[in-house]
C-alpha cells in the first residue's frame, strides 16, 4: 500500500484532514514531526495547510528550514512526489522547490469560499487521476494566496504547462494569471493554494473533487 | 556589540496593497502631495564585536538566507 507522510509542523491546521483524504483515496497515512531528520521511507509525503511559525517573517520562510525539510529537499529534487498545500505551497516556494511566491492577497483580506478551479496538467504525479481541463470545485481559505513570479518565469510556466490549476468566475486573492498551482519542471512537485483535503467527502465537503489529488498519488505509486 | 541594519524592500514590479491603502488614506488625512508609498521591513540586528567588512557579510548572509526571499525582495545592509 501506498505509504504518504503528512509533515505537522508548528502551527499546521490540516494535517489531520490531510491523513484522513490519503487514508480514504486507499493510501496508508504517515504522520511525519517537523523536527524529526527521518521520512520514515514514505512513498510520498505532503505539506499541510495552516499558520506555521505564524506567518512570522514570510508565510513558510521559517517552516521551511525544520530539520525535516533539509531531508525532503533533496528526496523531491531525486523525484520524491510532494505536495504542498496553501501553508505547504507557501514552504515549498520559501525552499525554491517550486518557483515564485506566495504574497498577501491583493483585497487584504482573509478569503474563504468553495472556489471552482480549471486543472489544467492532467501529467503531474498528483493531478493524473483528473481530465485535463476538467472543472472541480474545493474550498480555498488563505491570507496570502497571491501567486506572484517574475515576467520571464511565468512565461516558462504558460509554455511548458506548468499551471496546474487555474482560478475561474474569480481571482480571489490577485494570482498572476488567476494561478492556483504549479509544478516543478519533473512533475513531483506539486503547490496548490485551494485545499483538496476539505473536498473528499459529501458530509462535510462542497463536493468530493479533491480526492483526485490523493487518488493520483495512491494508484500511481501502484502502478510503479 | 554593534548594530548592523537590513533594510528589505519589495521589488519595484511587484504589487504591494498594503503601501497602495496607505497611500489612498493619506488624502482624507490632509496629507497632500505624495505620488506613492511603499512598505518595507527593517531589521536590526546586534552582532558581536565591531561592525566591520566581516561582520557587514555575515549580515548579508543572513539577510539573503532568511531575511528576505530573492524572488520578490531586494535588501541593503548598513552599520548603524
Amino acid at each position: 500500500m501506498a505509504r504518504v507522510g503528512v509533515i505537522t509542523f508548528p502551527g499546521s491546521l490540516d494535517d489531520t484532514d490531510a491523513r484522513r483524504a490519503v487514508r480514504i483515496a486507499g493510501g496508508e497515512p504517515v504522520a511525519l514531526w517537523h523536527a524529526s531528520t527521518s521520512l520514515e521511507g514514505v512513498d510520498a509525503v505532503v505539506l499541510p495547510g495552516g499558520f506555521s511559525y505564524g506567518d512570522y517573517l514570510r508565510a513558510g520562510a521559517i517552516a521551511r528550514f525544520a530539520p525535516l525539510m533539509a531531508e525532503l529537499i533533496p528526496a523531491a529534487q531525486a523525484g520524491l512526489p510532494v505536495l504542498g498545500i496553501c501553508n505547504g505551497f507557501q514552504v515549498l516556494a520559501e525552499a525554491h522547490l517550486l518557483p515564485g511566491a506566495l504574497m498577501p492577497n491583493a483585497g487584504g483580506h482573509f478569503v474563504c469560499r468553495d472556489q471552482r478551479l480549471r486543472v489544467e496538467n492532467a501529467r503531474t504525479a498528483w493531478t493524473s487521476d483528473y481530465a485535463e481541463g476538467q472543472e472541480i470545485v474545493i474550498p480555498l481559505k488563505n491570507m496570502d494566496g497571491r501567486y506572484t513570479a517574475s515576467a520571464e518565469t511565468i512565461a516558462e510556466l504558460e509554455a511548458e504547462g506548468r499551471i496546474i490549476a487555474r482560478y475561474m468566475d474569480v481571482n480571489p486573492n490577485g494570482s498572476l494569471n488567476d494561478i492556483a498551482g504549479v509544478t516543478n519542471e519533473a512533475g513531483n512537485v506539486v503547490g496548490l493554494m485551494p485545499h483538496p483535503e476539505h473536498a473528499v467527502e459529501s458530509l462535510t465537503g462542497p463536493t468530493t473533487d479533491g480526492l483526485g489529488f490523493f487518488t493520483s498519488i495512491v494508484k500511481g505509486l501502484i502502478n510503479v | 556589540m554593534a548594530r548592523v541594519v537590513v533594510d528589505v524592500m519589495l521589488k519595484p514590479e511587484i504589487l504591494d496593497p498594503q503601501g497602495q491603502a496607505i497611500a489612498r488614506k493619506l488624502p482624507q488625512l490632509g496629507f497632500e502631495g505624495v505620488a506613492a508609498v511603499r512598505q518595507g521591513k527593517r531589521f536590526e540586528i546586534e552582532v558581536d564585536g565591531p561592525a566591520d567588512e566581516a561582520a557587514l557579510e555575515r549580515v548579508r548572509k543572513i539577510a539573503e538566507t532568511l531575511l528576505a526571499n530573492p524572488v520578490i525582495e531586494n535588501f541593503e545592509v548598513h552599520a548603524e
